[in-house]
């Protein structure tokens, strides 16, 4: 198998296929003529942005939800009065029509840049249109997917979210990029739509459009062209993984019949309507993050009690963990000026903040509150960034003021970890959130892709930190809510090291719940005592896997 | 020349959703209607980039001009579209 790639598996599955490439973007060209009829070039450059504006809003209508909406709104930007006569005007000046597309967007490209957050973000989509517009005027096929008539890999050096908002997960068998990481636009969709996906693979790019390849998108391996033998061994394994992903269901169970809740990650009210009708035993982390960030005002009471309530409205009976406000530095808020800081992941961040600006927690305890009463629902109340004892206490003891009866604290700072038998002395349960704890136990900033390696949740001292807090917890629940819980075999090892209910996001629920069931609560400790032995992470993995049954080598 | 100032109520401010349909709004008017923050210069309410790039937030008072036949009923819807939480809606 020499005829291999290897990049990073970010979405699992295993697939065989053809390779469709994304068109790439359509250079501006350098030396392109002023134009001899000035008017025609007008006319050009209106009709390409015109057809550019009238084939995003057919992408809209196969679009569903946020998708769709995004898209309408990129269309009424190539179709934007301001942006056509600031083309006209380059035009006037002497460009040709191509260049007079690229400057002009290139102009509110920098101004939105400029402004940062929110608007940063949508100079994507108005390079975007100029993209399409430039291949547009010179006669090329539009950059981006070509629309697909049958099943296929896509294959891209990376792809914008007006591009991945209309995949079609029913065509797209695969995605294989070049560029992106394990937290980039197109591993989160793949994962959420359910496709397998391998992002970083260096060197796929060159592999010929209509050939076959085979990715697996959990080891991250590509086979150009592959035998039949491998054929044979990806096709068996996806269909024995469809198989034994569609066994499971109902609240997580080891093989011994012992209880592991299985829970759900959300950020938003609309992800919690959709969490709702899963198969999952409530929701592990609720951020709230949400409704205050991109708003110059705090939102009010009774606003933050409409939010909460619809949201355990979804969740019924079952648990649903609420982490109050999680802002900082890097996540700043308008209403809350703070100072700069030099390092912001260190600085006033977290319960830090609420501390600070305690009328905001109270409002927010007191919304939690109120909208726990109006639904009768199970509400658990949990503190980001807790590092000591008196900081729990002196948020327990807030949220009790008002009525919550169940309160915990985020375990993400390795203070509290080796602490944990004070830092849990006033509250009910813990939950782990295993990025920040692997971050500041690492001292490896979570932002930086250099970084990755450190940062991989099987380290073995962030294994260390979740035995110490587990330790120290007594009979106490401890949760996992980090990426961590959501990988079939690390989940072992958490469990292993006795944790009690592991959150993530949906879609990962299903193979969770199989990893847990074809082991006991013995197998998950030996995998525990094998991995904390390790010199390394890749050694603590591989430890554990010599430990798992075969069975969930196919969920891998 | 017609005027009038109102606070925006969208939550988001009038950014993502609420811009694109304050935008289409303004355009189907077939007025040049404006909008800006009081004492500076207004930017074309048709143009979702210029009113993207405004960036009004969630309780500002902008205002909105408009000239023509018919300006003062286009101005009184515009206001009614700011004055509700679209992106509630």
């Amino acid at each position: 198998m020499a005829n291999s790639l290897k990049g990073l598996g970010v979405s699992a599955g295993a697939v065989v296929g053809n390779v469709v490439k994304v068109n790439p973007p359509v250079p501006v060209p350098v030396a392109e003529p002023t134009p001899t009829d000035v008017a025609a070039a007008h006319t050009s450059a209106a009709e390409a942005l015109e057809s550019v504006a009238v084939e995003l809003e057919r992408r809209a209508g196969l679009a569903h939800g946020d998708g769709a909406a995004v898209l309408t709104a990129t269309a009424m930007m190539a179709r934007d009065p301001s942006l056509l006569t600031a083309v006209g005007s380059n035009l006037d000046n002497g460009a040709g029509p191509a260049n007079a597309v690229d400057a002009a967007i290139r102009e509110f490209v920098a101004m939105f840049t400029a402004a940062g957050g929110y608007l940063a973000e949508r100079a994507t989509d108005l390079l975007d249109v100029r993209d399409r517009a430039v291949a547009r005027i010179l006669g090329l096929p539009d950059p981006g997917i070509p629309v697909l008539d049958r099943p296929a890999i896509i294959v891209a050096r990376d792809l914008a979210p007006s591009e991945t908002a209309i995949l079609d997960p029913s065509l797209v068998l695969a995605l294989v990029t070049e560029g992106g990481g394990p937290t980039s636009h197109t591993a989160i969709l793949a994962a959420q739509l359910g496709i397998p996906a391998v992002v970083h693979a260096v060197g796929v790019l060159e592999i010929a459009a209509g050939t076959e390849i085979a990715v697996d998108g959990t080891s991250g391996q590509i086979v150009i062209e592959p035998d039949p033998e491998t054929r044979i061994r990806f096709g068996e394994k996806a269909r024995r993984r469809a198989e034994l992903l569609s066994q499971g269901s109902g609240p997580g169970r080891l093989a011994d019949g012992s209880a592991v809740a299985l829970y759900a990650n959300i950020g938003a009210v609309a992800d919690a309507e959709q969490a709702g009708s899963a198969d999952v035993e409530g929701v592990g982390l609720f951020r709230t993050e949400f409704m205050f960030l991109d708003r110059s005002t705090p939102p009010s009471l009774d606003e933050q009690i409409q939010s909460y309530t619809t949201v355990l409205t979804a969740f019924g009976s079952r648990p649903v963990t609420i982490r109050t406000l999680d802002a900082g530095a890097d996540k700043p808020l308008q209403f809350a000026s703070q100072e700069r800081e030099e390092n912001p992941a260190l600085g006033v961040r977290g319960l830090r903040l609420s501390q600070r600006r305690e009328d905001l927690l109270s409002t927010q305890l007191e919304a939690i509150a109120a909208a726990t009463e109006k639904t009768g629902a199970h509400t658990r109340v949990m503190a980001p960034m807790v590092a000591t004892a008196p900081e729990a206490e002196w948020f327990a003891s807030r949220a009790r003021a008002v009525g919550l009866s169940t309160v915990g604290v985020m375990i993400e700072v390795p203070s509290a970890a080796l602490r944990s038998r004070h830092v849990l002395a006033s509250v009910d349960f813990a939950s782990i959130g295993t990025n920040d704890l692997t971050q500041y136990v690492m001292a490896a900033d979570r932002l930086s892709g250099e970084l990755a390696p450190l940062l991989d949740a099987w380290q073995p001292a962030l294994l260390e930190l979740v035995g110490a807090t587990r330790r120290g917890a007594a009979d106490k629940p401890v949760g996992v809510c980090g990426e961590a819980a959501g990988d079939p075999l690390l989940a072992l090892v958490l469990v292993g090291l006795g944790v009690t209910s592991l959150s993530m996001a949906v879609p990962k629920v299903p193979a969770v719940r199989l990893a847990l069931s074809l082991h006991d609560r013995a197998t998950c400790e030996a995998m525990a005592a094998a991995a904390l032995d390790a010199p390394d992470a890749a050694q603590a993995r591989a430890a554990a896997l010599a430990l798992a049954d075969e069975e969930l080598q196919l969920l891998l | 020349m017609s005027e009038r100032k109102v606070t925006i109520a969208s939550s988001v401010g009038l950014h993502a959703r609420p811009a694109a349909l304050f935008v289409q709004a303004a355009t189907a008017t077939g007025l040049p209607v404006t909008v800006g923050r009081v004492g500076e210069d207004p930017v074309d309410a048709r143009s979702i980039l210029g009113v993207m790039a405004l960036g009004a937030k969630h309780g500002e008072v902008v205002v909105l001009s408009a000239e023509g036949d018919g300006a003062d009923e286009a101005l009184d819807s515009l206001v009614a579209l700011l004055e509700r939480d679209l992106d509630a809606e």
